[in-house]
């Protein structure tokens, strides 16, 4: 079953197409990495899919809706370049905000549960504002799965985590695949990516220049896409 | 019940936020005290003319001291990119616009509420029994300048000039707003009653009320993602 299809997606900044035709489609229980250099349009692609920005052509469904219906987006969860986290909020109203938003039954208690999955529970009335950038990652990462999302859209997930964080989020990634759950993540380290990826998706200047398995091949020789389908 | 329950949610993490951070409140209310002192000083506040004016000058106060908050109202979730989490989540553009609406409406309500006593000494005014038709015509007014201006804070969050687009912007859309609450104002403010043929002040208050609340609510969708 297909989780996301993108069909002949174009997208405009201006003159600037930041996607030209972009189409692949993303199976259920899959775990996509979407890679490219700097400006291939990687963070354009997943904020279209999360419904923060529309196509200019093309067509995106999302587990057969619109990307901007709300039952939509009650399925899937985003952790983006920003933690979408307020410095004001303590942790557990962040996490409490969140849930509500979702519409999760008893928010306080699920918010409870993520603050202890992940090590945030003796600081749960500590304001962010106060955190440390690994405490506030961890929030981060417990607000996009707090609402258990059938697909998850992580943008460069693993920049700047400290080692703890990046356990977490790997722990949680794989819970969530094992659960048959569905994941694109964009990123440039290759490493981490490649041994959660099933599937791998390169873009090369707005362009999708390969789309298939991840091959052991790939995890040996990381660099390998880039020199057969990208930019030397 | 689902829409208004996560508007509110909106609403009190806007409110929470507030109360923890004072930035705007302390700064708009600030601003409209010391306004009010200053004109008090400048004027002699027992003329006529000054109680003529007095009622314009108070809306113009609260409409300056206004964008003060409606500027941080979308500004404010621009840190960590919390409007993008926001936006990703099933909460509409119109849950979301009116539970900021309702945040910004609390607040300047606050800085009316704590603005009148200063206004009352200072420009000797004499309420007796206007004083309940004037919190109305104070809710209905406030409610106009609140829901336009919470909708240009969404068109103008990521201006690098938003401070100074949003009241260019705003002002020439509050013009209705703020006639009908100025005549009002004015009126009850001299002590005068309010006849039939004021009605059409009122009419007109609701009237903005209620187009610009419904045209927000369409827009804002469309003015947040595009």
């Amino acid at each position: 079953m297909t989780a996301v299809a993108i069909e002949g997606v174009w997208k405009y900044f201006g003159d600037y197409p930041a996607l030209r035709d972009v189409s692949f489609t993303v199976d259920r229980g899959m775990c996509l990495a979407l890679i490219g250099r700097n400006g291939a349009g990687k963070t354009t692609l997943l904020r279209i899919l999360a419904g923060l920005s529309r196509s200019s052509k093309g067509r995106i469904t999302i587990l057969d809706q619109d990307a901007r219906d709300q039952a939509t987006r009650r399925q899937v969860g985003v952790l983006g370049h920003g933690i979408g986290i307020y410095e004001e909020l303590s942790a557990e109203e962040n996490l409490r905000l969140f849930a509500r938003l979702y519409g999760v039954d008893n928010p306080g208690k699920i918010a409870m549960e993520w603050l202890e999955r992940t090590g945030l529970e003796r600081v749960r009335d500590g304001l962010v504002r106060e955190f440390s950038r690994g405490m506030r990652q961890r929030l981060a990462v417990a607000r996009a799965f707090l609402h258990n999302p059938t697909l998850l859209l992580l943008d460069e997930p693993f920049t700047a985590l400290d080692d703890r964080a990046i356990k977490v989020l790997q722990d949680l990634m794989k819970k969530a695949l094992a659960d048959g759950r569905t994941i694109i993540m964009s990123t440039h380290q290759l490493r981490e990516a490649l041994e959660l990826a099933t599937d791998v998706a390169l873009i090369n200047r707005g362009r999708l220049a390969f789309r298939g398995e991840r091959t052991q091949e790939m995890l040996e020789d990381p660099g390998w896409l880039y020199r057969h389908y990208g930019e030397a | 019940m689902n829409f208004l329950r996560q508007a509110l949610a909106v609403a009190a993490k806007d409110l929470r936020s507030e109360i923890r951070s004072k930035e705007s409140i302390n700064a708009s209310l600030a601003f409209a005290l010391v306004i009010l002192l200053l004109f008090s000083f400048a004027f002699d506040p027992t003329s006529d003319q000054v109680r003529e004016i007095a009622g314009g000058l108070l809306w113009l106060v609260f409409a300056f001291a206004g964008t003060l908050i409606l500027n941080r109202s979308f500004a404010r979730e621009l840190v960590n990119d919390c409007l993008d989490a926001l936006l990703a989540s099933p909460v509409s553009g119109a849950q979301l616009f009116l539970g900021k609406a309702l945040a910004n409406f609390l607040i300047l309500l606050v800085v009316e509420c704590l603005s009148i006593p200063v206004f009352t000494v200072f420009y000797n005014v004499h309420w007796k029994q206007s004083i309940g038709l004037f919190f109305v015509v104070m809710i209905l007014g406030t409610w106009g300048l609140t829901v336009i201006g919470t909708l240009f804070s969404a068109m103008t969050v990521n201006l690098r000039l938003r401070e100074l687009m949003l009241p260019m912007l705003v002002y020439p859309m509050m013009i209705p707003a703020l006639m009908g609450a100025i005549q009002l104002s004015s009126l009850l403010v001299a002590g005068e009653p309010l006849g039939a043929d004021n009605q059409i002040w009122f009419r007109l208050l609701i009237a903005f009320d209620v187009i610009f609340t419904a045209l927000a609510l369409a827009l804002v969708e469309t003015v947040l993602v595009g």
